[in-house]
């Protein structure tokens, strides 16, 4: 999939921080400093460990943090153009669901289990559409048929727990599709689910894509996943962006070593022809309120020297659109795929 | 050749479904149904399928964590299946298992220090006066320290954490150990930290495992044979190289497909299978694959494949295969 990079991006982020208050004297940045665009028709993977901040980035873009403890400190969201973070909760309802649509990891916990799933997507239609009950339930069932949803007819009126996994997620996608969003932002979907049901639900996220032509941000922290879906790649590390990239820039030249060392910690199909010892990433992820000094992977970097300890690695922009966040990239020989 | 270390024989555990005011028996679910395999001394088995496939119940049922409804598990050539208690403990000495989750694994309140010892205690290991040394060389050995001995669980990451589980398995010194998806919890760049001490652990050790697992690619990598199981039943038995490359069965064929490759823009062709596995409470009749088999003919519901050799220890339950 080519995409044609038309100005001005649908959705632009930019140097976005989001702020975590644990106690009175205690708060952590979850997310600090991360850019991106999203452009119409691509999809975006954000690819990171836990506690990296890809899902706080997703929450803050829809405005769903929670309101006690969380917020958006700085930095600037625009959708079309339009500043989101200041938008009062009223505006950003109107957003949610219309302009950008979601799909979370656990559709057995994003779904309410006291109605039925029609009852849940006709609602969502009723709200940004305008449309009457008998107008909404015609859409849903035309959504759930869209997503694959075999007899959508008496479907409509089931439970969620009388639905499978896969077919709960297809019941998010269509109640997330049902407004044809420009945006889908899709947090870990297939993480829960079995790979034959994966390979169906991507299958089809992108005939949708192809079909409506919505972007999609897709926030995982599976990498076959990401080589699968993606356009663009956005890896983070530690709340920041550490690099970002084509899909093919980022698995056949990763530039920032913690990016090549996921990529090749990670065994794949193919190992029992050749079997090697699997490259392991030293050390556990920094938690957030004791982060290194410098550079926030060099106590687990095998290239570290006194400058990553040193010196705070800001995100440089190179050939390519590929953006990199270590002081030392230009002089390492990092290997991609070809060489593991 | 030397007989099998492990030999499980039409084993089947079924789990009771109770229902109606006298709460009687009403039907059961079949999470395991009638699998026989073996394993010899030294090797590293994957058992790998969907969730719902039954695969943690053969684990937990080997290691008499359940009791099997019915088929017999040998170790060493005796039948654990019918042991009494106390002839049960000097085999659960050798026998250990590492489970999924490291946060749900390890007793809060215990500190490191008790973790490692009561096994030693309970099957009577070494002399009291060693339990701290033999404790901080077990640590050692799954890349922790005595330093660690004093903490409680919630003060280690989840990947050490799944190390203390290691360390506690291997306290008693066993020859076989079931791994229940000791990976699938953790952090990617902590998995590879786990798989390389697994196997370093398995060669110095002389480790005899069943390698429970959904994830192809970790199961390729650490394993030399696979057994493929679907709905409480194996759907395929093989070498690694055999099972990845010459699959036989549509099953193993379809969910080797569906494994994402870590290659943009090489898609593989890919099978993809229609609908959800069917309940373990009604499978389908005759082949429990049928019902999302891209092959299947009208015969497969009348019959139960066998598994049937094609090739060199590599046999597959289907009908239609050659």
């Amino acid at each position: 999939m080519t995409v044609k990079k038309i100005a001005p991006p649908l959705l632009e982020v930019r140097d976005l921080q989001t702020t975590f208050t644990l106690s009175k004297s205690l708060s952590v940045r979850a997310v600090d400093g991360v850019s991106f665009d999203v452009h119409k028709g691509e999809t975006l993977a954000i690819v990171g460990e836990s506690g990296s901040g890809k899902s706080v980035t997703s929450l803050s873009i829809m405005g769903l943090l929670p309101k006690d403890s969380g917020r958006v400190s700085g930095g600037s969201i625009k959708l079309n153009g339009r500043e989101i973070t200041t938008l009062s909760d009223s505006a950003m309802r109107k957003i949610r669901g219309k302009k950008i649509g979601m799909v979370f990891q656990e559709p057995m916990t994003s779904l309410n289990p006291v109605h039925t799933i029609g009852q849940q997507i006709s609602e969502m239609i009723i709200r940004h559409e305008n449309l009457t009950k008998a107008k909404a339930r015609i859409r849903t069932i035309e959504m759930l048929h869209l997503v694959g949803i075999p007899e959508p007819k008496i479907r409509i009126d089931n439970y969620p727990h009388q639905l499978s996994g896969g077919m709960r997620q297809r019941a998010m996608i269509a109640m997330a599709l049902a407004c044809e969003p420009s945006i889908l932002i899709a947090d870990e979907p297939t993480t829960a689910l079995d790979v034959t049901i994966q390979a169906q639900i991507l299958e089809l996220m992108q005939n949708l894509q192809d079909k409506l032509g919505m972007a999609i941000i897709f926030i995982t922290h599976d990498l076959g996943v990401v080589a699968e879906v993606a356009d663009r790649v956005v890896v983070m590390y530690a709340a920041q962006v550490v690099e970002a990239a084509s899909v093919t820039d980022i698995f056949e030249q990763p530039r920032m070593p913690y990016t090549a060392g996921l990529i090749n910690s990670i065994p794949r199909l193919g190992s029992s022809i050749n079997k090697k010892r699997l490259e392991a990433i030293p050390g556990n992820v920094p938690t957030l309120t004791s982060l290194p000094e410098g550079c926030r992977f060099h106590p687990r970097c095998k290239f570290s020297t006194d400058i990553c300890r040193a010196s705070i690695p800001t995100l440089e922009t190179t050939s390519g659109n590929h953006m990199i966040r270590c002081s030392r990239w230009s002089n390492l020989n990092l290997n991609g795929k070809h060489t593991s | 050749m030397k007989a099998p270390l492990l030999q499980v024989k039409k084993l089947r555990k079924f789990f009771p479904i109770h229902g109606g005011v006298l709460q009687r028996e009403v039907n059961n679910v079949k999470a395991v149904n009638d699998i026989s395999f073996d394993i010899n001394s030294g090797e590293v088995v994957g058992l790998v399928g969907e969730s719902g496939s039954g695969k943690t119940t053969v684990g937990r049922t080997i290691l008499r964590l359940e009791k099997a409804t019915s088929g017999a598990v040998s170790f060493d050539g005796k039948n654990i299946m019918t042991l009494g208690t106390a002839e049960m403990r000097s085999f659960r000495k050798r026998m250990q298992m590492i489970f999924q989750d490291p946060y749900a694994s390890l007793n809060p309140r215990e500190k490191v220090r008790k973790v490692l010892i009561h096994p030693l205690k309970l099957h009577k290991i070494g002399d009291p006066s060693e339990y701290e040394d033999r404790a901080t060389t077990l640590l050692e050995k799954v890349g922790l320290s005595g330093d660690h001995l004093d903490r409680f669980p919630h003060e280690f990451s989840g990947g050490q954490r799944q190390r203390i589980g290691i360390a506690r398995a291997l306290a008693v010194e066993p020859e076989f150990i079931v791994a229940d998806e000791p990976v699938s919890a953790l952090d990617v760049s902590i998995q590879a930290q786990v798989i390389n001490l697994l196997e370093d652990l398995k060669d110095n050790l002389d480790l005899t495992m069943l390698f429970i697992a959904h994830d192809l690619g970790v199961v390729e990598h650490i394993c030399d044979r696979v057994i493929v199981m679907y709905l409480g039943q194996v759907m395929e038995i093989a070498s690694t190289a055999d099972l990845y490359d010459h699959a036989n069965h549509p099953y193993t064929k379809a969910l080797l497909s569906a494994v994402p490759v870590h290659a943009p823009g090489k898609r593989r062709g890919r099978i993809i299978l229609k609908g959800d596995i069917p309940s373990p409470i009604n499978p389908p009749s005759g082949c429990v694959f049928r019902t999302r088999c891209p092959i299947a003919i009208p015969e497969c519901a009348n019959v139960v494949p066998e598994l049937k050799s094609v090739g060199n220890r590599h046999t597959s339950a289907c009908i239609r295969s050659t």
